[in-house]
C-alpha cells in the first residue's frame, strides 16, 4: 500500500524521445549546417590561439592583467598562472578549451543581450522566461549534453551548444535587471526630452546597466568555463578530457596537473573580467553627492559674501 | 487621451477654439484616474463623489479632477498646493508623460492629445522643456552632454548644440564645469545643470516641478533670483510647482491653487492673501502677513566669518585681527555649530597655550530652525548683539539672521502689497 501504483504512469520520456526523433528527421539538414558552420569557427578560433607563440601568450595577459587591474603584481601573478598551464604540458589542450569557451561566451553575448532587452521591455516576455531560465539553472549540467548529442553528434560542437545553454541565463537575468533599475527620473527626464525607445536604450538604458550586464558576462563565462569540462563527456578534448582519462586511469598526479590548470586559466578568465567590470563601474557610478559638502562648494564656486567678508 | 469620454468631461462649456494667440497652454476638463478601468469614474455615479470614498469604492485615485487652467504666453504660472493635491500629475500631462483620462490640452495651440507617437517626439524635442525636482541628469554624460542632450534629440549639428549648450551653462553660472560628471557637482549645480539643459532648447515653454525643492535654504533663494532674471530676459511662459508659499508670492504671476485634484483659485498673488477663495485656500494663506510667511531660511546670509573648531588660538585671533572681528561662530568639521568665540576668550586660550577650542570655552548662542517664522525671531535677534545662527537637524550651520535683513524683508514686502 505505501509504494505508489504501478497503473498510474505519465510516461514522459517516451514523448521526448519522440519529438527528438521528429526534429532530427525534418530538421536534421539545418543542425548538420549549423553543426559544419560551428565547427569551422571553432577550429579558426583555435588554430588562432595556437597562432600566438607561447610566450607571446603569457606576456600578454600580463599587460591586460596588469592595465585591468592596475597592480604589477596582479599582472605577473596572471602571467605566472599561464605559464604554469603550459609547464604542466597542457597548452594545446587549454587553448582547445579555451576557443570552446570563447566562442559559446561571444554566442551567449550576443544572443543573451537582446533576450535580456526584451525581457525588460516586456512584462510577459520576462514572466515567460523566468521560470525557464531558473529551469536552466537548477537543471544539473550534464542534462545538456543528451540534447546536444542528439543534435549534433559527437565533438566539440555539441559541447559548445550544451555550453551556451548552461552558460546564457546569467547575461540574460543581468542585462534584464540592469535595464530596469535604471532609476525612473532619469528615464523620464530623457522621455520629456523627446527620447524614443532606441535614444533610451542607447543613451541611457544600456550605458546605465553596463556594470550589471558586464557581472552577468562575468558569471556566464565561468560558468562556460566550468561546462566545457562537462563537454568532454561528449567527446570535446582539451583539459576536460585529461582530467576524464585521468579518473579512467585512476592517475591521481595527471588528474590534478589538468584540474589545477582549469583552475588557473578559470582564475585568469575571473579576475580579469571582473576588474573590467569594476572599472567600468567607477566610471558609470550615479553615486550620490555629499550633502555636507553642499555649503562650502556652492561658497566657493560663487565666490559669495563668505568669501568677500 | 479618449475624444469618446471629453464630452463628458467637457460638458459644462463648448471645447475652445484651437489657436487664441496670447494663450501659451489651455487646459480643458482634464481628468486624471489612476487604477483599473478608470473611465468608469467619470460615469455620473462616480464622478462627484470625494477622492477618498471613490478610492474606496473602485480602487482608483483621481489626481485631476476636470482642470481647466489658461496660461498665458510670458507669464509666470505657479501651481501650489499641499502634497498629493495633482501638480506634478497636471505638469506631467501636458506633455503626456502622463495619459490623461479625459479633457483636451492645447500647448502652442496644438492639440497635445491628439499628437501621433512622432508628432509627440517632435513637441517634446522643440517646443517645450521641463526641469524635475529629481533633476533626471545622466550620470554617464558630462555637464556638457547633459545640457546639449535634448539639442542632440532634436538633430543639432555637434557643433551647433555644443555652442548652444555653452551659452546656456553660461546663462546658469556653470561656465567651466563644462567638462566634469554631475556626480562631482553639488545639489543645486546638478539643478542648474537641468536648468541649462532645459534653456539650451530655446523652448517657448518651461515647465518646472517643484525645480529647487531639493537645496539648501540659501542656494534656493539664489536660483530663485537667477530665475526671474532668466525670465525677465528671455521672457519665456514658465508653469512652477511648488508647495511653498513665499517661492509662489515670490515668483508668480499668477498663482493656481490645487486641492485633491481640483484647480479651485486662479489670481495674481495680492488678490490670493488679500481675497482667499476658500477655506483652504486662507489655511495656506492665513499666516501671510510677511512676518509670518516669511522663515529664518528665507532672510538668513552667509556669516562673515567663521572658525573650524581644530584651528588653534593663534591662527583664530590672526583670522580675526584679519578680519577686524571681535567675534566669529565656531563649527566643527562637518559645518555643526558649537558656539561663539569672542576675541577675549580666544587671547585666554592663546595665554594658556591651547592648541584647539574646545565647546566648554565658547558662549552658546541658541541656534534657530529654518522654518522659524520671523516675527518668532524678532525677540531673539534684538535681545542679543550677535546675528542668530540658523542650524538644519543635524545641527549643521545653515546660515545666520541679521536684524537688518528681517527689516529688509518685511519692508519690502509692504512695499509691494
Ligand atoms: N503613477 C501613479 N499611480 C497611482 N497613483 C498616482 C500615480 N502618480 C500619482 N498618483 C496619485 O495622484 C495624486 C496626485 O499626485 P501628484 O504626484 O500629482 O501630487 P503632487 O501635488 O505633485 O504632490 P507632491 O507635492 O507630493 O509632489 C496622489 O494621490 C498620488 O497618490
Ligand atoms: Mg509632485
Amino acid at each position: 500500500m505505501r509504494d505508489f501504483p504501478d497503473w498510474i504512469r505519465f510516461p514522459v520520456a517516451d514523448r521526448v524521445d519522440h519529438a527528438m526523433r521528429w526534429v532530427l528527421n525534418n530538421l536534421g539538414w539545418f543542425f548538420d549546417w549549423v553543426g559544419d558552420v560551428g565547427l569551422g569557427i571553432l577550429i579558426s578560433v583555435e588554430r588562432a590561439l595556437l597562432f600566438v607563440p607561447w610566450w607571446v601568450a603569457v606576456i600578454g595577459v600580463g599587460v591586460l592583467a596588469w592595465r585591468v587591474m592596475g597592480s604589477k603584481r596582479s599582472g605577473i601573478a596572471m602571467a605566472v598562472l599561464l605559464f604554469m598551464v603550459g609547464a604542466f604540458g597542457y597548452w594545446t589542450h587549454a587553448m582547445n578549451t579555451l576557443s570552446v569557451v570563447i566562442v559559446a561566451v561571444a554566442f551567449s553575448i550576443t544572443l543573451g543581450i537582446p533576450l535580456g532587452i526584451l525581457m525588460a521591455w516586456n512584462n510577459t516576455v520576462r514572466n515567460l522566461l523566468t521560470p525557464i531560465l531558473d529551469a536552466m539553472q537548477t537543471m544539473p549540467s550534464f542534462v545538456y549534453l543528451i540534447p546536444a548529442l542528439m543534435l549534433f553528434g559527437l565533438g566539440r560542437v555539441p559541447a559548445t551548444f550544451a555550453t551556451v545553454i548552461y552558460a546564457i541565463p546569467p547575461v540574460i537575468r543581468l542585462t534584464n535587471v540592469g535595464i530596469r533599475e535604471v532609476p525612473s527620473a532619469v528615464i523620464e527626464a530623457s522621455t520629456a526630452f523627446g527620447a524614443g525607445r532606441w535614444n533610451l536604450l542607447f543613451d541611457v538604458q544600456l550605458p546605465l546597466a553596463r556594470p550589471s550586464i558586464m557581472v552577468g558576462v562575468n558569471q556566464t563565462t565561468m560558468m562556460a568555463l566550468a561546462m566545457v569540462v562537462i563537454g568532454s563527456m561528449i567527446g570535446n578534448r582539451g583539459l576536460g578530457m585529461e582530467v576524464l582519462l585521468a579518473i579512467n586511469r585512476v592517475n591521481i598526479g595527471q588528474g590534478f596537473e589538468a584540474g589545477i590548470s582549469i583552475v588557473f586559466l578559470a582564475i585568469i578568465i575571473d579576475r580579469v573580467t571582473t576588474a573590467f567590470a569594476k572599472a567600468k563601474k567607477v566610471e558609470a557610478s550615479t553615486g550620490e553627492d555629499t550633502e555636507t559638502e553642499e555649503i562650502e562648494e556652492e561658497a566657493e564656486e560663487e565666490g559669495s559674501p563668505k568669501a568677500s567678508a | 487621451m479618449s475624444n469618446q469620454s471629453e464630452s463628458i468631461g467637457g460638458a459644462q462649456a463648448a471645447p475652445p477654439s484651437a489657436a487664441d494667440s496670447g494663450i501659451a497652454v489651455r487646459a480643458h476638463g482634464i481628468w486624471k484616474v489612476f487604477g483599473r478601468n478608470p473611465e468608469r469614474v467619470l460615469e455620473p455615479k462616480y464622478r462627484d463623489l470625494p477622492k477618498k470614498e471613490l478610492q474606496r469604492r473602485t480602487g482608483c485615485v483621481v489626481a485631476l479632477r476636470d482642470v481647466n487652467l489658461e496660461v498665458k504666453a510670458g507669464e509666470l504660472f505657479v501651481l501650489m498646493g499641499l502634497s498629493g493635491s495633482g501638480k506634478s500629475t497636471m505638469i506631467r500631462t501636458l506633455l503626456r508623460l502622463v495619459e490623461p483620462t479625459s479633457g483636451t490640452l492645447h500647448v502652442d495651440g496644438k492639440d497635445v492629445g491628439a499628437m501621433s507617437h512622432k508628432e509627440l517626439l517632435e513637441f517634446r524635442r522643440n517646443l517645450v522643456s521641463m526641469v524635475f525636482q529629481s533633476y533626471g541628469l545622466l550620470p554617464h554624460y558630462t555637464v556638457l552632454e547633459n545640457a546639449a542632450y535634448g539639442l542632440r534629440l532634436r538633430g543639432d549639428e555637434k557643433g551647433e548644440r555644443e555652442a548652444r549648450a555653452i551659452e546656456a551653462l553660461k546663462m546658469v553660472g556653470l561656465a567651466g564645469w563644462e567638462s566634469y560628471y554631475p556626480t562631482s557637482l553639488s545639489g543645486g549645480m546638478q539643478q542648474r545643470v537641468g536648468l541649462a539643459r532645459a534653456l539650451a532648447k530655446n523652448p517657448d515653454i518651461l515647465l518646472m516641478d517643484e525645480p529647487f525643492s531639493g537645496l539648501d535654504p540659501l542656494i534656493r533663494r539664489q536660483m530663485q533670483d537667477e530665475l526671474v532674471d532668466i525670465q525677465e530676459d528671455i521672457g519665456k511662459t514658465i508653469i512652477f510647482v511648488t508647495h511653498d508659499l513665499p517661492e509662489a508670492l515670490k515668483l508668480g504671476d499668477r498663482i493656481a491653487i490645487m486641492r485633491d485634484g481640483q484647480v479651485i483659485q486662479v489670481a495674481e498673488p495680492e488678490e490670493i492673501l488679500s481675497n482667499p477663495f476658500d477655506e483652504y485656500v486662507r489655511a495656506f494663506t492665513r499666516d501671510a502677513s510677511p512676518a509670518r510667511v516669511f522663515t529664518a531660511s528665507t532672510v538668513m546670509e552667509e556669516p562673515e566669518m567663521l572658525l573650524y573648531r581644530w584651528q588653534g588660538p593663534l591662527t583664530a585671533r590672526t583670522e580675526m585681527e584679519h578680519n577686524k572681528r571681535e567675534w566669529s561662530f565656531v563649527v566643527d568639521r562637518k559645518r555643526v555649530y558649537l558656539g561663539v568665540a569672542t576675541r577675549d576668550v580666544i587671547e585666554r586660550l592663546a595665554k594658556e597655550k591651547r592648541t584647539t577650542v574646545e565647546k566648554d570655552d565658547l558662549q552658546y548662542l541658541e541656534p534657530v530652525k529654518p522654518d522659524v517664522i520671523i516675527e518668532d525671531l524678532f525677540g531673539l535677534v534684538s535681545s542679543g548683539s550677535y546675528p542668530l545662527p540658523v542650524t538644519d537637524d543635524q545641527g549643521r550651520l545653515l546660515g545666520v539672521v541679521r536684524p537688518r535683513a528681517i527689516l529688509n524683508a518685511l519692508s519690502t514686502e509692504e512695499d509691494d502689497a
